[in-house]
C-alpha cells in the first residue's frame, strides 16, 4: 500500500507547492516511486515548479470524469524517472473534485507507487478538503508569522475531524511541521516568531526548517524543484527533511542563524 | 430614652435593594386549550420534577395574541399555580391582559429585558449542534489532544482539557472546565445558567471566558498572571480571576 502524504497550510503563499514538488523530488530520489498531485484546480502551479507545463496533455478532473485512464494524464519527471506527477485543470474549479473521484485516483494509484504527495490549495474548502482526506500523513506548511500559525492550527482541527481515518476512527493522520521561508536574524530581531513560539501553539513533530533562500524563487522560476541545487541552504534543507521522513536521524539545521565558514570568509549574503 | 428611629435606620438598615440575575423560565402560551396546556405542562414536569418544583415561571402571550386566540388569564393562573408553578410576571400581552396581571399582583416584565438576561448564554445553548462539535451524553468529557482554531467542544457536565486550547477554539460546559494547558481560545463555563461553575487552566491568555452568561474579553483579564495556574469564579455577578495559591 502506498503512504498518502498532504502538504497543506490553510493559508496561501506559504511553500505548499515548492514543498511538494521537493519532497516529491526527494523521495523519488532516494529510490522510491513516487507521484504528486495537484489539487489545486483553476489555479495550477506544479506542473510550472516542476517544469512540465508543457508537457500537460490531461489532467486529474478528465480522470475523474473518465475522458482519460489515470496513465494517460500521469507526467514522467525530466529529472527522475521514478517521479510522476498529475496535473490540476486549469480551466475547472474545485467543484469539479469529487470525494469519489478522488479515492478511485489514489486508489489506483496506490498500485503502483510508494508515496503519493498531494498539494493542497489553499482554504479549507473542496480542493483542500479532499487533498486532505484521504491522507496518512500531514506535512504543515507554516511561516513563522501569526496569521499562517493560525490558519495551521485551524487545518489541524480539520485534519483530526474531517478526514477518513477521523471519520472512520482509525489511527489519527500523523502531523508533522515543516516550518518555511526563516529567517533567523530576522527572529532575534524580533520581526519573526521564532520556532518554539510556533512550537508553543501547533505543539507538532518537527520535520525540519527552511531557511529563507533566493534559491527557492531561482528554481521555481527555472521549473527545477529546489531539493535538486544541492548547494542552496534551502535545497539542504528539504534533503534533510525527507531523509528524517523515511527515519533517518539528523540534526535541526537553519535555526539559529550560524553564517557558514564560507560566507564567513567572503561575507556573501 | 426612646431610640431615635433615624439613628437606628443608620447602624442596621431595614432594607436594602440588590441587583441579581435569576434565570426564569418562560411559558410561551400558544393556544387557549387549557386541557392541552395542563397536558404539556405535565409532561414537561415528569421530566425533570425537582427543577420545576415551586419555580417561578413567567408567562409570555406573544405567540397567544398573534393566533388572536383569548384565554381568561384567572382560569391559567390557576392550571399553573395546580402543577406547582408560581407565575412571577407575563410579558408579551395586550394592555387589557397586561393590566389584568397587575390587578392579580403579577408583574409585567418588558420582552428586552428578559432577552438581554442571559445573552451569551443563549446564544450559545442554540449553537453547539455544529459539525466540529464533539458532544458527549455522559457527564464528563474528557480530551486529550489539542483543541485547534475552529473547532468546538460542548460538555454537558464537567470538561476536562489535558492540552491547549488554541486561539478561536470554542469550549463550552454546562459545569466546570479545567484546562491542563495554555487556554488562547473561548472558554464559557456553566452555559446552561449554572452559577457555581468555575474555569480551571494552567496559563490564562484566554481570547474570551465566561461563567452563566457572564463574560471577560481578552482586553480586560489582561492583568492576570500568565503562566500560573488560575481559577475563574463568579462572586456578585462579578468574574474573579484568582492564582491557584
Amino acid at each position: 500500500m502506498a503512504r498518502i502524504i498532504v502538504v497543506t497550510s490553510g493559508k496561501g503563499g506559504v511553500g505548499k507547492t515548492t514543498t511538494s514538488a521537493a519532497i516529491s523530488m526527494g523521495l523519488a530520489k532516494k529510490g522510491h516511486k513516487t507521484v504528486v498531485i495537484d489539487f489545486d484546480v483553476g489555479l495550477r502551479n506544479l506542473d510550472l515548479i516542476m517544469g512540465c507545463e508543457r508537457r500537460v496533455v490531461y489532467d486529474i478532473i478528465n480522470v475523474i470524469n473518465g475522458e482519460a485512464s489515470i496513465n494517460q494524464a500521469l507526467i514522467k519527471d525530466k529529472n527522475c524517472n521514478l517521479l510522476s506527477i498529475l496535473p490540476a485543470s486549469q480551466t475547472r474549479n474545485k467543484d469539479a473534485l469529487t470525494q469519489e473521484g478522488v479515492g478511485k485516483i489514489l486508489e489506483e494509484l496506490s498500485k503502483d507507487f510508494k508515496y503519493i504527495v498531494c498539494d493542497s490549495p489553499a482554504g479549507i474548502e473542496q480542493g483542500a478538503h479532499l487533498a486532505m482526506y484521504f491522507a496518512d500523513d500531514a506535512f504543515i506548511v507554516t511561516n513563522p508569522e501569526v496569521s499562517s500559525v493560525r490558519d495551521s492550527d485551524r487545518i489541524l482541527g480539520l485534519l483530526s475531524s474531517k478526514s477518513q481515518r477521523a471519520e472512520k476512527n482509525d489511527e489519527p493522520i500523523k502531523e508533522y511541521l515543516i516550518l518555511t521561508r526563516y529567517a533567523p536574524e530576522r527572529v532575534k530581531s524580533g520581526e519573526m516568531l521564532s520556532l518554539d513560539d510556533v512550537q508553543d501553539i501547533l505543539s507538532l513533530d518537527l520535520l525540519g526548517v527552511i531557511p529563507e533562500s533566493k534559491s527557492v524563487l531561482t528554481a521555481s522560476n527555472s521549473g527545477n524543484p529546489v531539493i535538486l541545487d544541492e548547494k542552496s541552504d534551502a535545497g539542504q534543507a528539504y534533503s534533510d527533511i525527507v531523509a528524517r521522513y523515511l527515519g533517518e536521524t539528523r540534526p535541526h539545521r537553519f535555526i539559529d542563524g550560524k553564517k557558514g565558514l564560507f560566507r564567513k570568509l567572503f561575507g556573501g549574503g | 430614652m426612646t431610640l431615635n428611629p433615624q439613628n437606628k435606620s443608620y447602624s442596621s438598615p431595614a432594607l436594602e435593594f440588590k441587583s441579581t440575575m435569576f434565570s426564569v423560565p418562560v411559558l410561551g402560551v400558544a393556544s387557549d386549550d387549557l386541557m392541552l396546556i395542563e397536558q404539556v405542562l405535565n409532561e414537561k414536569i415528569k421530566l425533570a420534577p425537582e427543577f420545576f418544583k415551586h419555580s417561578p415561571v413567567i408567562l409570555d402571550f406573544y405567540d397567544l395574541n398573534k393566533k388572536q386566540l383569548t384565554l381568561s388569564l384567572d382560569a391559567l393562573l390557576a392550571l399553573v399555580r395546580k402543577v406547582g408553578l408560581f407565575v412571577v410576571g407575563v410579558r408579551g400581552g395586550s394592555e387589557e391582559q397586561h393590566q389584568q396581571a397587575i390587578d392579580l399582583g403579577i408583574a409585567v416584565t418588558a420582552n428586552t429585558e428578559i432577552k438581554a438576561e442571559l445573552p451569551k448564554a443563549s446564544k450559545v445553548i442554540a449553537a453547539p449542534k455544529d459539525d466540529d462539535t464533539i458532544s458527549d451524553e455522559s457527564t464528563t468529557v474528557l480530551i486529550t489532544k489539542p483543541i485547534r482554531s475552529g473547532q468546538r467542544i460542548y460538555s454537558h457536565g464537567d470538561l476536562i482539557v489535558l492540552a491547549q486550547v488554541g486561539a478561536g477554539a470554542e469550549i463550552l460546559a454546562e459545569g466546570n472546565i479545567h484546562v491542563y494547558g495554555t487556554l488562547r481560545g473561548r472558554a464559557l463555563a456553566g452555559v446552561q445558567g449554572n452559577v457555581d461553575a468555575r474555569i480551571f487552566c494552567s496559563d490564562l491568555q484566554a481570547e474570551l471566558i465566561s461563567i452563566a452568561g457572564h463574560y471577560k474579553i481578552s482586553d480586560d483579564i489582561q492583568g492576570a498572571v500568565s503562566n500560573t495556574p488560575i481559577q475563574i469564579y463568579l462572586q456578585k455577578n462579578a468574574l474573579v480571576i484568582k492564582t491557584i495559591a
